[in-house]
């Protein structure tokens, strides 16, 4: 088990747990991060910046402190 | 009168489709139990006149966010007869709650699902007809950008208006809103049921045009570059808009309105032409610039690439409590911070956005430029204007900074940093052409009023009593220039200066003329004069303290506009007062000290 903020460019994951407070964790819902589904990294920013996710149909950008709080298997190992 | 709601998630078309349907129409209202402004119109459906009021675009109808509350408050203070939905079908997979979470509360409803040509350049199939059997309430295919479905659309509204079913029940959605419910599940049947999804997507423009345009190192260059373009674009076409403006204006004043005010008492002519008359004309300066910003603005906006640029910038800007969309307003800010401070709207936390706001004044716009390019003209000689110059740009930056980091903790944001990247999109010319003119129109009507009694009383204040000569030591400009010695005299502003400073409070772009008039001198004769009453030590700290001080009247108008806050306005006026003194004080005595 890993977390989002660690996956790199190009990899693949599942989503297998979300912890947040209620606030973060309708945001994250309503954007399509649920258990189960799957994702892919398309890119990640310089120093440490922003993480660009692909969900089904939706781009979405994240910090990494909010990655941090998504749980995945990796597929991609 | 009846009530229709548009509501929408973010990047559906939902602005679009409201403007589409209200024309110019729109208007800015108040409404029971939120306190931002939203935008309605009035239209005429099925026989009714109706309000169409614009939503905020929200996620989920039970989140926490700003919007979110406003549209639960909105719809727990005001009956509404009937709710347009508007998904973007390629994402109706994610976006369905939203219907079922209306549908729940009970409230008529049309479901229209915008972007079908895109979605079907994806692959995706809806069937619209099983679903809107499913749903129970029409569903409808359409484009908001181009129009296509519309008609249809409306037509499905009107139907359900004409059935006159009682609106909705405020106190009964409110209590509907708190219960939680199970529409996960069904809207997963729906979407099985209804809709096809290929496993991938084949439209990959998008994908194509990120590789260039977010590429690791490429990405800021690129960044920088176009907003260099845009910037260039909006001040090199405004700057001869502006002028023929100006000149407009004054061949008005000197063809019609002076021979009116020929034979009327010196006062009379003096309120109206040097106050009303310049403050209206104060006004209209900034209309090229706010249509043109917008136009840009809508560009980028609806173009998807805003949101590319808070991945780029917000690294940096993360660090300072700010995102990366504020970046975009703090660099037009160098322009002009008017349209600047309008623009922050695009900013949904509150916090974060007056933080922006509170730092976008401090950066130098071009009408504080003219100012110290004359300035610098006159004290300093030519090998030294450009260094000059770039250290006034440095210390804008600078304070900047020092004022996001020191109020980062006042305006905490609260909302976490998730967006959605939209693909690219060509943004169609009604749709830029009407942002301009409803955010000039806004402007017109908001700060209008303020600017021009502003502008009175600086010609009050400089113009009495009236047997002194105008801006000179013995107006009550020049008492209260007088009365601020103390204050200004550790920083080398005489009284002269101190009353162009009380000019330069109305627009910095007057200032040269305020001198002008307060030596009585003009052009190169003032600026020689200036040379041998003020040294370079003293310019500086004046050049400094324009700097930093209130930036214009009409930025003030906007700051309290745009924060409907007076208290917010004046903390930014009181600190943005304060921190001139400070920086001018360090450098004029510092200065002084180190024996200049």
């Amino acid at each position: 088990m890993q977390l989002l903020s660690q996956l790199k460019k190009g990899e693949h994951a599942v989503i297998s747990g979300i912890e947040a407070e209620e606030y973060l964790f309708h945001r994250l819902s309503a954007l399509g991060f649920r258990v189960g589904k799957s994702l892919s990294i398309i890119r990640r920013a310089n120093f440490n910046g922003p993480i660009h996710v692909r969900l089904g149909t939706t781009d979405v950008i994240l910090r990494s402190a909010e990655a941090a709080r998504i749980h995945i298997n990796n597929l991609s190992d | 009168m009846k009530r229709i709601a548009l509501l929408g998630m973010p990047n559906t078309g939902k602005s679009t489709l409201f403007n589409r349907i209200s024309g110019a129409s729109a208007r800015v209202g108040n409404w029971p139990g939120i306190t931002v402004d939203l935008m309605s119109a009035k239209i005429l459906i099925g026989g009714h006149i109706a309000a169409l009021i614009d939503l905020p675009g929200i996620y989920d109808l039970h989140g926490f966010s700003e919007d979110e509350q406003v549209v639960r408050h909105f719809l727990s203070n005001n009956a509404v007869d009937l709710v347009i939905v508007l998904l973007n079908s390629s994402q109706i997979d994610r976006q369905l709650s939203l219907v079922l979470q209306i549908k729940k509360l009970n409230i008529p409803a049309v479901l229209a699902l915008n972007m079908s040509d895109e979605a079907k350049q994806s692959g995706i199939t809806i069937d619209a007809d099983s679903l809107a059997l499913s749903l129970k309430m029409p569903v409808l295919q359409m484009s908001a950008k181009y129009g296509d479905g519309l008609p249809k659309a409306l037509e499905a509204a009107a139907n359900i208006i004409n059935l006159n079913v009682p609106a909705s029940n405020p106190q009964l959605i409110s209590q509907l809103l708190q219960e939680d419910n199970q529409i996960e599940q069904e809207m997963q049947s729906l979407i099985q049921h209804c809709v096809q999804i290929p496993t991938t997507l084949t439209n990959n423009t998008t994908d194509k045009i990120d590789e260039i345009l977010l590429h690791k190192w490429l990405g800021l260059p690129l960044f920088f570059f176009a907003m260099y373009v845009l910037f260039q674009f909006i001040f090199t076409v405004g700057k001869p808009l502006q002028d023929g403006l100006a000149w407009l204006l004054q061949l008005f004043r000197n063809n019609a309105l002076e021979p009116i005010f020929a034979n009327s008492p010196h006062w009379l002519s003096g309120l109206m032409l040097d106050g009303v008359y310049t403050g209206v004309a104060t006004v209209a300066a900034f209309v090229p610039i706010i249509v043109l910003f917008f136009l840009v603005m809508s560009m980028v906006e609806d173009s998807g690439y805003l949101s590319r640029a808070a991945f780029l910038m917000d690294a940096l800007m993360a660090k300072m409590g700010l995102d990366g969309r504020g970046f975009v307003m703090m660099l037009m800010g160098f322009g002009c911070n008017v349209p600047a401070l309008m623009g922050t709207r695009i900013m949904r936390s509150r916090p974060m956005r007056l933080l922006t706001m509170l730092v976008i004044p401090l950066s130098l716009c071009s009408a504080r430029l003219q100012v110290f390019i004359f300035m610098i003209t006159a004290l300093f000689t030519s090998q030294q204007a450009p260094l000059v110059l770039f250290a006034l740009y440095v210390t804008s930056f600078l304070t900047m900074f020092l004022t996001a980091l020191l109020f980062q903790g006042q305006f905490k944001n609260a909302e976490p940093f998730i967006l959605e990247l939209p693909p690219y999109r060509f943004p169609t010319l009604r749709q830029i052409v009407l942002r301009g003119w409803l955010e000039v129109k806004h402007f017109l009507v908001r700060a209008s009023k303020f600017i021009v009694i502003g502008v009175i009383m600086v010609w009050a204040l400089t113009n009495f009593p009236s047997n002194v000569p105008p801006a000179s030591i013995g107006t009550f400009a020049g008492q209260i220039g007088a009365l601020f010695a103390p204050i200004l005299d550790p920083l080398g502003i005489n009284n002269q200066l101190a009353i162009a400073l009380i000019f330069g409070f109305v627009a910095k772009e007057i200032v040269i003329g305020a001198l002008a008039v307060i030596y009585g001198l003009q052009g190169d004769a003032l600026m020689s004069q200036m040379a041998t009453q003020i040294d370079w030590v003293q310019a500086m700290s004046f050049m400094l303290f324009a700097l930093i001080y209130t930036p214009c009247l009409s930025t003030i108008a906007t700051l309290k506009n745009e924060s409907k806050s007076s208290a917010f306005m004046w903390l930014s006026i009181a600190w943005s007062l304060g921190l001139a003194w400070l920086v001018s004080f360090f450098f004029y005595q510092g200065a002084r000290w180190l024996g200049f």
